[in-house]
């Protein structure tokens, strides 16, 4: 193939010129900058100068591969062997982002390429990132918030879930029972959103356009709802430690029913429109493959674990809020391939709605925030009577509330896996460090090993299935 | 929940003298609670056989990777007796499915030495999060394939959530009187 030979020259030029100088003097295998950091470059760097143990990780080797498969790489993992396969020079190397329509926001992939057939990937993180878990430390608690929420911008209630979850176990507080429930309620309504989403997307990276005009319409009529309730249709601030910033507004029920109405039928349409489709099914079947043991190894949750047949889901394994009192059905693939993917967002719709449905029963009535006033600002209405009110009140906002020294991890089941909140505090009103387990952060790591031996248009396909969010990823 | 105190089920087999004065420990590491977490503190040489010995017993999944810098942490550390606190913690969380039980391991990393064995061979999912932990810590994981910064460009300098890195300021109009320093 003439033609890709001229391309592979020119690809594989620019991209060690990023690194430096690869494999000059035959030790710097990486290339490393002789910085004052010492780190080296992010990029893959072409087989023939990537180090056997790098090349091991990449292609999976520190997995349990197949003896077979292991044999077959054996060849060319060892430090010394010469440039890995003699066809080398057919391969090339090609940037897929950060500025691609199917990336998800700004994720950048490296591919090594033979002819259509994927060899390599590695994932390029970081162009979102923008330090929020530093912002984090200079927020106080109440603050906090408003800024975790922006990190899984789909499903931004969850953050402020796991957030409120781990400052709440720092206070030792208790949240009031009206507070849980409308927790729940909040965060399966924002499942829905966010899974109504991934299939928009899911359909219009794989050609299904229509779809994505009506993911994004239902996930809109999501969004009025939340609007509704906490004045904004994403980044709400509506969880906060110690309960939710407001109580249900007039008519939230009868809003909540036209939704769980509207929603099913359109779920079926769906099915009509992709589920049973020929093409959607050979575009998505077999495709991005991935065992449950891979996926324990990476440390992978969500529906990417759950597609493999091994039924892991925090709101059933390790209940949290009051999801022990709800009855619901852990979704499981069996193929862990695309298409269960796709299948068990859209059943798990179908399940956050009967979830739904039962907290619409059981809902309660009481505070919808802990009263304790050192960590939940006074009503207005109180602070013109009350000196005290307007103490705390001015303490709360200006120096914030003060949470005990400690360190706590706080995780919940978001719709793409296990979203976890690790902070330390050491007694004063910020965060001495805030760290998120980012679901999507760990999850992007499956993409080379879903994407190894598979065709480049199958790539858009397996980037789709893990629904990354690039704004937790880099957070 | 008041702070440090062990769950009352929480009878692990370590914790069977429970009021012997001998403190609790797992696999050789001493054992602390916090906010009914369970945490271990192993050193930096146990580090990995500890969580070799973990995995063995059903922590397979490695959750989590972090670290924190306690260079300026004025309150008391809480660490159980014999732990030397250093500047660095490197905070490990693992989950075990069938136990349905998770673990936190708490190691301590001298500044001068910011060097840990990589967990990257046993928990490969752990090593994007060192590599992240490398970028913003400037800590090293001995024996990992790529420690490459991974949020950070590769050719920044420093890395940010070290708690004396400068995080640099909007240059302003005015300047201060010449006397006030």
């Amino acid at each position: 193939m003439p033609a890709e030979s001229e391309t592979t020259m020119a690809d594989t030029t620019t991209d060690a010129d990023t690194d430096g100088q690869p494999g000059q003097d035959g030790h710097d295998v990486y290339g490393h900058h002789p910085g004052l950091t010492g780190e080296g470059a992010q990029e893959m760097a072409p087989e023939n100068v990537t180090s056997a143990a790098n090349r091991l990780r990449e292609l999976g080797g520190v997995l349990r591969l197949s003896e077979a498969e292991a044999a077959a790489l054996g060849a060319r993992m060892t430090d010394d062997s010469p440039p890995a396969s003699p066809d080398h020079d057919q391969t090339m190397l090609i940037n897929m982002g950060p500025q691609h329509p199917s990336t998800h926001g700004v994720l950048r992939l490296m591919l090594e390429l033979q002819g259509e057939t994927v060899l390599r990937t590695k994932p390029i993180l970081g162009y979102l990132h923008t330090g929020m878990e530093w912002t984090g430390e200079e927020l106080t608690y109440l603050q906090g918030a408003t800024n975790v929420t922006r990190m899984d911008y789909a499903s931004p209630l969850f953050n402020e879930l796991a957030f409120s979850m781990a400052v709440e176990k720092l206070l030792g507080v208790e949240v009031p029972e009206r507070a849980v429930w409308i927790r729940m309620l909040m965060t399966e309504m924002n499942r829905i959103s966010s899974h109504l989403l991934f299939l928009a997307t899911n359909g219009m990276d794989l050609g299904a356009v229509s779809m994505m005009l009506y993911g994004w319409r239902e996930r809109e009529e999501v969004l009025r709802f939340f609007e509704k309730v906490t004045g904004l249709r994403m980044n709400h601030n509506y969880i906060r430690p110690g309960g939710v910033a407001a109580d249900l507004p007039d008519g939230w029920r009868d809003d909540v029913l036209r939704l769980l109405e509207m929603i099913p039928p359109r779920l079926d349409e769906y099915d009509i429109l992709m589920t049973g489709q020929p093409i959607w099914r050979n575009r998505l079947q077999g495709v991005g493959v991935i065992s449950a043991a891979e996926c324990l190894a990476l440390g992978v949750s969500g529906p990417i674990l759950r597609s493999t047949g091994y039924a892991w889901d925090l709101r059933r394994d390790e209940p949290y809020l009051a999801y022990e009192d709800l009855e619901f059905d852990v979704v499981v693939g069996s193929y862990g391939d695309c298409f269960d993917r796709y299948a068990i967002r859209l059943a798990e719709v179908r399940e956050s709605i009967r979830l739904v449905h039962q907290i619409l029963e059981a809902m309660p009535t009481g505070d919808y925030r802990v009263q304790d006033k050192k960590v939940t600002p006074p009503p207005r209405a109180r602070i013109d009577e009350s000196m005290e009110a307007l103490i705390h009140h001015f303490k709360i906002f200006t120096e914030g509330f003060k949470v005990p020294e400690g360190e706590v991890y706080a995780a919940v089941e978001s719709p793409r896996g296990e979203l976890g909140c690790y902070i330390v505090s050491d007694g004063s009103s910020h965060p001495y460090r805030l760290h998120i387990r980012a679901p999507s952060f760990v999850n992007l790591q499956t993409l080379p090993h879903m994407m190894r031996g598979g065709l480049l248009a199958d790539a858009v396909a397996v980037i789709s299935s893990v629904d990354p969010i690039m704004g937790e990823v880099d957070r | 929940m008041s702070q440090d105190e062990a769950p009352p089920d929480s009878g692990a087999a370590d914790d069977a003298d429970e009021g012997a004065p001998e403190p609790p420990t797992r696999h050789g590491a001493l054992v602390s609670w916090s906010r009914g977490q369970e945490v271990v503190h192993p050193t930096r040489d146990t580090y990995l056989e500890v969580i070799t010995t973990l995995h063995g017993e059903g922590f397979v999944v490695g959750v989590d990777l972090t670290a924190v810098d306690y260079l300026t942490y004025d309150a008391p550390r809480h660490l159980p007796k014999g732990i030397a606190p250093e500047r660095f913690e490197v905070v490990v969380s693992l989950l075990s499915h069938t136990q349905r039980a998770r673990v936190r391991l708490r190691v301590q990393v001298p500044a001068d030495d910011a060097v840990v064995p990589t967990l990257s061979q046993l928990h490969p999912g752990l090593e994007a999060h060192e590599r992240e932990v490398f970028d913003m810590f400037g800590i090293r994981f001995e024996g990992h394939p790529d420690l490459t910064r991974i949020l950070m460009p590769e050719d920044w300098v420093g890395h940010p959530l070290r708690k004396d890195y400068d995080s640099g300021r909007i240059p302003v109009q005015f300047k201060a009187p010449s006397d006030a320093r």
